[in-house]
């Protein structure tokens, strides 16, 4: 083991590993963290806490991270290059594991421009792959990304994500093993909707002996109205809708599309768990995390493996 | 005011407008004396400085003539023509003027009557306007720029 | 080329407001080029000037000059001898001339009349677009001629990130995705594999991070 993270116990247990994500509040209410995070507990192997997602000002997620830490769960702290140079990421990052935070996920971020600040600079320093680079040179050189010693390391289990989806195709499955190569112990994919374009992506990934090297976690979200998988669709970019799912919410009445949503995100786990390479799923569950236990449970995930189970391994 | 003659420059292609000026006289057709004709080869020839001279100069209302689109001599001289004029127009704009005392006119050489009634027709309109902001100042820093 | 823009009028007009002997002076070099501050957008703007002066019934003296090259204490020192007449001036340069002017006039307010944008190429005629932000340690011959430092809207040297769609950035339709860019162009010339070689933390040091740059060419010095 790298790193004492019950992600990666689970994941090195051969269980397939769920993780979900709570986005902290627009203010100072701990109290907000401490509800959503409920509602995931024992539902979830552990829980992303994004960094000012969609580049709006959120409770720090070390902050929100260490409230869920005290909660008894895992968190997962998320980390965008956007907001932070290298100076204050590394300084972050001792400071969360210092407060018992062991698993990161590295990513660039959302544009300013999207956000509430839009006049913000950018700061991208580093991107992801050289993010996930840092985290790894800390944790297994016991070095600074400028190089000097670090008296007593953080040892975090470094995640990435990707998105199968985004263009070109052909780029996606290089850029993963760019991710890899950088050292990411395990990747959360953009939302899977396209199962087939999925599986195709998995395909060759382990082509390329990539799920050798790197835990892959799909990402599932559950759709809640045809309208919303239609704004996914034309709105978000890199997000792949496939006509069917559409149609398929379309099909039923507008008070049934919550839990037709909720019925193609179980089908897609079940099906997704039979594919080679995928040792897991993250649930984004978008405002909607109160669903998350249904989808987990019907899809036959439960019980989440428990502490001293993993401990005889 | 109600006296005042307003002082026009017409910036005529010559493949076009300028020739329409002539049937127009040809064809003794009237149109007000307002407008003084500058004959250019292409109203892509036209720059914005032209234009602003004329302005500085006196002129209560500028119009660029050139050929009816697609039928420009030298390909789209005046298609830019056009984009020049919106181009002052922003200018006077936020010079506080009426963006009306400047347009851009197309017509083709055989169009006499056209370009006649299109004289009259701005005449008339910065009759309406007025004595361009530079005279109604009438100061003798206007007179000084007339040196 | 660097590439500006001129100011808002009503901010040009504000800056000179107290002077009534202006020298307006372009440059003839890049923002000649771009249409932003040559010879030609001299003559216009003085006569905005003029018309705007005129129908408040003030007079202003606006003497046009263009130099050469702004930026460069030799063409700035033409000014000398003139200097004293006027009360302002008003430099349609980049960033660049305008502090050469002010660095040589002491005594003599300089104002700028156009937003120094970028260094950037034609596109187009009328079109100009980001092409370097001098970093000082170029990265071109990694990847394929185009620079993700300029043309990347997060500077991803490992990229495209996930928000790019056919081809295009996330931030707007009409930005191209410069990693969608570099990828084709490594395929066009058989490199694709040097995509997947990790790009290194850049040093920011040579792109300004270590403060004011400077060349010094000890064989040009006189």
């Amino acid at each position: 083991m790298k790193t004492t993270s019950r992600l990666e116990t689970v994941l090195a247990s051969g269980n397939l590993a769920v993780t979900s994500e709570c986005g902290p509040p627009r203010g100072a209410r701990p109290e907000k963290v401490k509800e959503k995070a409920l509602l995931l507990k024992d539902y979830v192997d552990a829980v992303n806490v994004t960094d000012n997602q969609t580049a709006m000002v959120r409770m720090s997620s070390w902050a929100a991270g260490v409230i869920i830490k005290q909660m008894g769960m895992d968190p997962i702290l998320q980390m965008v290059t956007r907001d932070r140079n290298r100076l204050a990421m590394q300084s972050d990052i001792i400071g969360a594991y210092s407060l018992g935070i062991n698993t990161m996920l590295c990513l660039s971020g959302d544009h300013p421009k999207f956000g509430d600040h839009p006049m913000a600079k950018g700061v991208f320093d580093l991107d992801s792959v050289q993010l996930v680079q840092m985290v790894k040179k800390m944790r297994d050189e016991g070095k600074f990304q400028g190089g000097a010693d670090i008296d007593s390391p953080p040892k975090m289990f470094v995640g990435a994500a990707a998105n199968p989806f985004a263009d070109p195709f052909e780029l996606r499955v290089a850029r993963l093993a760019k991710k890899v190569k950088a050292g990411a112990d395990f990747i959360q994919t953009q939302c899977v909707f396209n199962l087939e374009k999925f599986e195709k992506y998995m395909e060759m990934v382990c082509d390329r002996g990539l799920d050798k090297q790197v835990h892959i976690l799909a990402g599932i979200t559950p759709m809640k109205s045809a309208g919303m998988a239609r704004y996914m669709k034309n709105k978000v970019p890199g997000m792949d809708v496939p006509d069917e799912i559409i149609k398929r919410l379309e099909g039923v009445s507008k008070a049934e599309q919550p839990e037709e949503g909720l019925k193609i995100a179980v089908e897609s786990i079940q099906r997704l768990k039979e594919v080679r390479g995928v040792h897991g799923f993250h649930i984004m569950a978008i405002e909607w995390e109160e669903k998350v236990p249904q989808i987990v449970k019907n899809a036959g995930l439960l019980p989440r493996p428990a502490e001293n189970e993993l401990k005889n391994l | 005011m109600e006296n005042f003659e307003p002082e026009i420059i017409a910036f005529c292609c010559h493949y076009c407008a300028y020739t329409a000026a002539d049937m127009a006289g040809s064809k003794r057709l009237s149109y007000p004396t307002n407008v003084k004709i500058i004959r250019v080869p292409c109203t892509g020839k036209v720059d914005a400085l032209h234009i602003m001279s004329a302005f500085e100069k006196g002129a209560d209302g500028v119009y660029v003539a050139g050929c009816l689109e697609g039928d420009c001599h030298f390909k789209n001289g005046n298609t830019r023509a056009a984009q020049r004029v919106a181009h002052v127009q922003k200018i006077l704009q936020d010079l506080g003027w009426d963006t009306q005392r400047l347009a851009m006119m197309n017509m083709s050489a055989g169009m006499g009557e056209v370009f006649a009634r299109t004289a009259c027709e701005f005449t008339e309109k910065i009759k309406q306007l007025g004595p361009s902001p530079v005279k109604q100042m009438n100061t003798d820093s206007y007179r000084q720029t007339q040196r | 080329m660097i590439t500006a823009e001129q100011k808002p009028l009503k901010e040009i007009i504000d800056s000179i407001s107290p002077y009534e002997k202006i020298f307006l002076v372009g440059c003839n070099e890049c923002v000649t080029v771009c249409a932003a501050g040559g010879r030609k957008e001299v003559g216009l703007l003085a006569s905005v000037l003029r018309l705007h002066y005129l129908k408040q019934g003030r007079t202003i003296e606006i003497k046009e000059i263009t130099l050469e090259r702004q930026c460069d204490p030799e063409y700035v020192e033409e000014l000398a001898s003139e200097i004293h007449r006027t009360e302002a001036v008003l430099s349609m340069a980049c960033g660049c001339g305008v502090q050469t002017l002010a660095g040589r006039y002491r005594e003599t307010p300089v104002f700028p009349a156009v937003n120094t944008l970028f260094m950037g190429a034609s596109e187009a005629q009328g079109i100009w677009a980001e092409r370097c932000q001098g970093c000082g340690d170029c990265l071109l011959g990694l990847t394929g001629g185009i620079c993700p430092v300029a043309r990347c809207s997060k500077h991803l040297l490992n990229g495209p990130c996930g928000g790019t769609s056919h081809g295009k950035c996330e931030i707007a339709p009409d930005v191209d995705c410069a990693w969608c860019l570099i990828w084709e162009r490594l395929k066009a010339l058989g490199l694709e594999k040097r995509y997947e070689e990790i790009m290194e933390a850049k040093d920011w040091r040579s792109a300004g991070g270590g403060g004011p740059r400077k060349i010094v060419r000890k064989d040009l010095l006189l």
